[in-house]
């Protein structure tokens, strides 16, 4: 197993140098900040913004490949270069990674375990009251874009809000500005701002997994294994338990693995639409800004996520499922 | 007499409701004293399943149940969950069809067995633990305490059923049911875990109810049978009564469908016209009626009941079974009377073996189909990017026979054995890794392209599944025309007719789908097709395994009939030994890619001479109590080794009883170190085993 998992890890950082290659190539290919510079009233002497672009290795005379030479000289020690507004990629980065991490960890937690559990009951009582209005709203969810979702959200809140005296949830931005207090009224103010935008990431989530769950825990529900297990005296609530659900999660749990490393830069509506910094903002935002070093180092940061994901969503399934185990 | 320990009574299931709803099971009764094995046995869709699941109360909601249920005394019907539980498991148990499938595939054998253990017994882990592997030392797994350890997908189908017979006996239980517990097993795996559940019974002195539709299971096994027939009992009584002096029409129908393996020379099977009725669309009055040769006005009035007839505790739902019973009516002639002369059906040859046969010594005939030393590996690979070969499975391993003209062999063994692998190999028509084979004088690794379409229509094939192998998007008339079309025919309709009409069809069922008709109709059907080209030989995978016996017999009487008008050879691959008694000439025997034992086929089943063909033969059951009874059984221990490492020398000595108990320690030397090739010892029979001699097993 340990050799099995090593050789997929060399494969995996073979596949993240040609993926990140690529997307610089194709970033800096693409992109042009020279533009940023121009149309200036004043206008910016052409030496000027020479000298800061090849600061920045942005230039769009040196050649590509000696750009991307400097640049992956740069990775190969950490440095992810600086963005065009100046500050290091890095630090950008890494505050908007716990920005991200904070919004999907519990938009997906909560997402995943309550479509697993909306679909394994609604398994259970196919074509039940419960089933058809689960496969209902599931399909009416799927069939929303995300920024219709999410605005109808802020007009509900913005609605329910209004009916209150004092508002309870916040629609925009991750914490109250200037908001004084100690940790205990910083926290709720956090956890205000955190409801809109983790029910508005999870909705999407529980409509997916409802339905995956609900197909695996039929195709479960009919194997003998079950009658099995009741046959020897379990309560169908315990056999369905303990033997259908747990056999049944073994796909949502290796999908859960995978959609955690999809979301890191997936939350781009998301973010934007209620004003949190994070990964998938500034993806948009560095595209718009012709910023070739934060594309590149997001869709880098992107390519380890999915990988990371795919080989945790691996292993995972070998520790749920004994029938992959290797050797 | 003591009280019976499971007393069902008018027990009624009923899937759905309104005009659509299904009435699968019909006031079912039967009661079962303590220690007594009772038997069901019905074909498919009888509801002998449904029965069993009803009494365990394991059906889904949507069924509803209605009569009565007594478990020692208790009424379980409709009992609260709680109630339910307590039986489950601890008085009443049960052991399910597919082993492959009833143990939860995340949880570890000796975990399962535990749990059955620990829901009724106020038990200590490790105390579940120990019982679960002396339980699993009980039924016969080599190993236990390693073996709990393994999940169920590293132990073999009939481990897996051991496993599940363990969890059925975990609780010292007073009624086990075993819903066509080895129906799934090979012939060899399916004597052990018989004798299993016979070890089961002693150890638990468990009443069994044991589900079958294989009459041979039931003959040697249970004490009273009860035949059901479209969700209702139609006769019962004791085993010796109902296989000796049946009195319903249906239990002889059946009983007479039945290839016999004891019963040489050619007996023509007694199939039974027609098919099942459909739950949802019973004919009134009796449902067998359609079907019956006795039919009479009065049959079609009410449903007969089940109503004692004659002597003892005797049964039967037949208002003719008086007549039977007295004697007006021999059960032999039953069917004698319906048997010539229907319509568009071959006329019934006079029947006997001396006519059947060519008059040409077999030397004289020409050969159709020769293979020699055909060997077919599959690598084994492994890894992903850089594949490397890590082994190889010897799927078939250097085989030869040959068929001549108007012969029909019998190729057989249990799955794995690379019956499937020689077949397809045959079909192929292209040149084989190694060895020879030459079909119709021509030798297939130097055919050309326009050679092997000659030889294509001359060599014809029929698929085990008749409903994959005809595509549901054609009408009958499209999938006969087409093997014509294909070969040049302009106007196939006359020839489509006159196909159908040799198979038992009617004609005007040229414009339906394949859906509309039942197995044993596209069997006939499939077998049109492989007929349209005038073939000269037809290669048979597996022909009638997936049709009920009282089909089966028509099918196979077909076969033969087409065979003598048509002057055909037949490649008959099967696992059935009892079907290829019945129509094929000679025999090949495999195990494990090689072949066995090859011979004319009286001599191989009357003294076979290799110990896997002695055993074979000795584990299948027969369907006449009193031989069952008295039979000895060759049991062979263990499982097939995996083909991908087969044993040193003699293929099969690691579970060779001669090699196991009668050799010296010399003699075995030899059949470690050297492996045998078929000899032929005798007038057409030949074994490969150095130590070969006749025995009589059946």
């Amino acid at each position: 197993m340990a050799g099995f998992l090593f050789r997929r890890l060399l494969n995996y950082v073979v596949l993240i140098v040609v993926a990140t290659s690529l997307a610089y190539m194709l970033a800096a290919g693409a992109l042009n900040p020279r533009a940023n510079y121009e149309g200036r009233n004043p206008p910016i002497p052409p030496a000027v913004v020479d000298a800061r672009l090849t600061e920045l290795n942005l230039n769009d005379k040196t050649p590509l490949f000696e750009r991307y030479l400097t640049w992956a000289g740069g990775v190969a020690h950490g440095d992810f270069g600086t963005m065009v507004t100046g500050g290091p990629v890095n630090e950008d980065l890494a505050r908007r990674l716990g920005v991200t991490l904070r919004l999907i960890t519990i938009g997906l937690v909560l997402g995943s375990v309550t479509g697993v559990l909306v679909g394994a009951y609604a398994a259970v009582r196919q074509y039940g009251a419960f089933d058809r209005v689960s496969t209902g709203a599931s399909f009416f969810v799927l069939a929303i874009p995300t920024v219709v979702l999410a605005n109808m959200l802020i007009i509900a809140a913005v609605w329910v809000n209004g009916l209150l005296p004092q508002p309870i949830v916040y629609v925009s931005g991750e914490f109250s500005a200037g908001s004084t207090g100690g940790f205990w009224a910083q926290a709720v103010d956090r956890v205000q701002h955190l409801i809109l935008p983790t029910i508005s990431l999870s909705l999407g989530l529980i409509a997916v997994y409802s339905r995956y769950q609900r197909n695996m825990m039929l195709d479960v529900l009919g194997a003998d294994f079950i009658r099995t297990a009741m046959a020897k005296g379990l309560r169908r609530r315990t056999a369905l338990i303990k033997h259908a659900l747990r056999t049944a999660l073994i796909p949502a749990v290796t999908y859960f693995a995978f959609t955690f490393g999809a979301l890191l830069v997936g939350t781009t509506f998301t973010e934007k639409i209620f004003g949190w910094h994070g990964m998938g903002e500034q993806l948009v935002n560095s595209i718009y800004t012709n910023d070739v070093n934060s594309v590149a180092a997001i869709s880098c940061f992107a390519a380890f996520a999915v990988l990371v994901a795919s080989l945790a969503s691996d292993v995972l399934h070998a520790v749920l499922d004994p029938r992959v185990r290797v050797g | 007499m003591s009280d019976p320990v499971l007393e069902v009574t008018g027990l009624d299931v009923t899937f759905g409701s309104g005009p659509g709803a299904v009435h699968a099971v019909r006031g079912v009764g039967y009661a079962l004293r303590p220690g007594e094995v009772l038997g069901i046995v019905g074909e498919s869709g009888s509801g002998k399943s449904v029965t069993s699941l009803a009494v365990m109360g394991l059906l889904p909601p949507h069924a509803r149940v209605t009569g009565s249920v007594r478990l020692k005394g208790q009424e379980i019907l409709g009992a609260s969950e709680k109630r339910l539980t307590a039986f489950r498991g601890k008085t009443i148990s049960m052991v399910f069809q597919d082993p492959l499938s009833a143990l939860t595939p995340v949880y570890r054998v000796g975990d399962q067995i535990a749990e059955a253990v620990r829901i009724h017994q106020d038990v200590s882990g490790q105390a579940a633990d120990r019982r679960a592997v002396e339980l699993l030392d009980l039924v016969g797994i080599p190993n236990p305490a390693q073996r709990a350890r393994a999940f169920p997908h590293e132990f073999s189908g009939g481990m897996r059923q051991r496993a599940v017979i363990a969890m059925a006996i975990a609780n010292d239980p007073d009624v086990i049911i075993c819903d066509e517990p080895t129906t799934a097993l090979d012939v060899t795996i399916q004597a052990q875990v018989l004798e299993v559940l016979k070890t089961a019974q002693r150890e638990t002195g468990a009443a069994i109810v044991m589900i079958t539709h294989d009459l041979g299971v039931v003959a040697g096994f249970v004490d009273r049978v009860l035949v059901m027939y479209a969700g209702r009992p139609v006769e019962t009584g004791s085993v010796d009564d109902v296989y000796y002096r049946p009195r319903m029409p249906y239990t002889i129908g059946l009983l007479g469908s039945v290839p016999r393996l004891d019963l040489g020379g050619r007996r023509r099977l007694v199939p039974i016209e027609g098919n099942p009725p459909s739950p949802d669309a019973l004919p009134p009055g009796c449902p067998f009626a359609p079907r019956c040769p006795l039919v009479v006005p009065a049959c079609d009035a009410a449903e007969p009941p089940l109503e004692p007839v004659g002597p003892g505790d005797r049964r039967a739902a037949c208002i003719r079974a008086g007549e039977i019973e007295e004697g007006r009516i021999p059960p032999g002639e039953v069917y004698a009377r319906s048997g010539a002369g229907r319509a568009g059906r071959p006329a019934a040859p006079g029947a006997g073996a001396g006519e059947r046969r060519p008059p040409v010594p077999r030397g004289e005939r020409g050969v159709v189909l020769e293979v020699d030393g055909l060997i077919r590996h599959y690598p084994l690979m492994k890894g992903a990017v850089f594949k490397r070969r890590v082994g190889t499975v010897y799927a078939v391993d250097g085989i030869g026979f040959d068929i001549r003209e108007g012969e029909t062999l019998g190729l057989v063994g249990e799955s794995g054995c690379g019956k499937t692998t020689t077949l397809m190999e045959i079909l192929e028509l292209a040149r084989p890794q190694r060895g020879t084979v030459t079909v119709l004088g021509r030798d297939t690794a130097a055919m050309t392209s326009r050679e092997r379409l000659a030889v294509r229509r001359d060599m014809q094939v029929v698929f085990q599944d008749p409903l994959a192998s005809l595509d549901p998007r054609m009408t009958v008339h499209d999938i006969l025309a087409e093997p014509l079309r294909t070969h040049g025919v302009r106007d196939p309709g006359p020839r489509v007719r006159e196909l159908l009409t040799l198979v038992g069809l009617d004609r005007q069922h040229a414009a339906r789908y394949p859906q509309d008709f039942s197995g044993g109709q596209r069997q006939r059907i499939g077998i049109a097709r492989a007929l349209a080209l005038e073939p000269r030989l037809i290669v048979l995978d597996e022909p009638v395994s997936a049709l009920d016996v009282s089909i089966q017999a028509g099918v196979i009487n077909l076969l033969e009939d087409l065979k003598d008008r048509l002057g055909l050879s037949y490649l008959f691959v099967a696992h059935d030994l009892s079907v290829v008694r019945h129509i094929a000439d000679r025999i090949a025997v495999m195990y494990l890619g090689r072949i066995a034992e090859i011979g004319q086929v009286d001599r191989v089943y009357d003294t076979p001479m290799h110990p896997y063909t002695q055993a074979l033969l000795s584990a299948i059951p027969l369907p006449d109590p009193e031989k069952e009874r008295s039979r000895v059984r060759i049991l062979l221990e263990g499982d097939l080794p995996s083909p991908a490492a087969p044993p040193s020398g003699c293929r099969f000595r690691t579970r060779c009883p001669k090699f196991r108990d009668v050799l010296s320690d010399g003699e075995r030397e030899r059949c470690v170190d050297e492996e045998p090739a078929v000899r032929v010892l005798d007038e057409d029979q030949g074994a490969a085993c150095h130590y070969a001699e006749k025995i009589k097993v059946v």
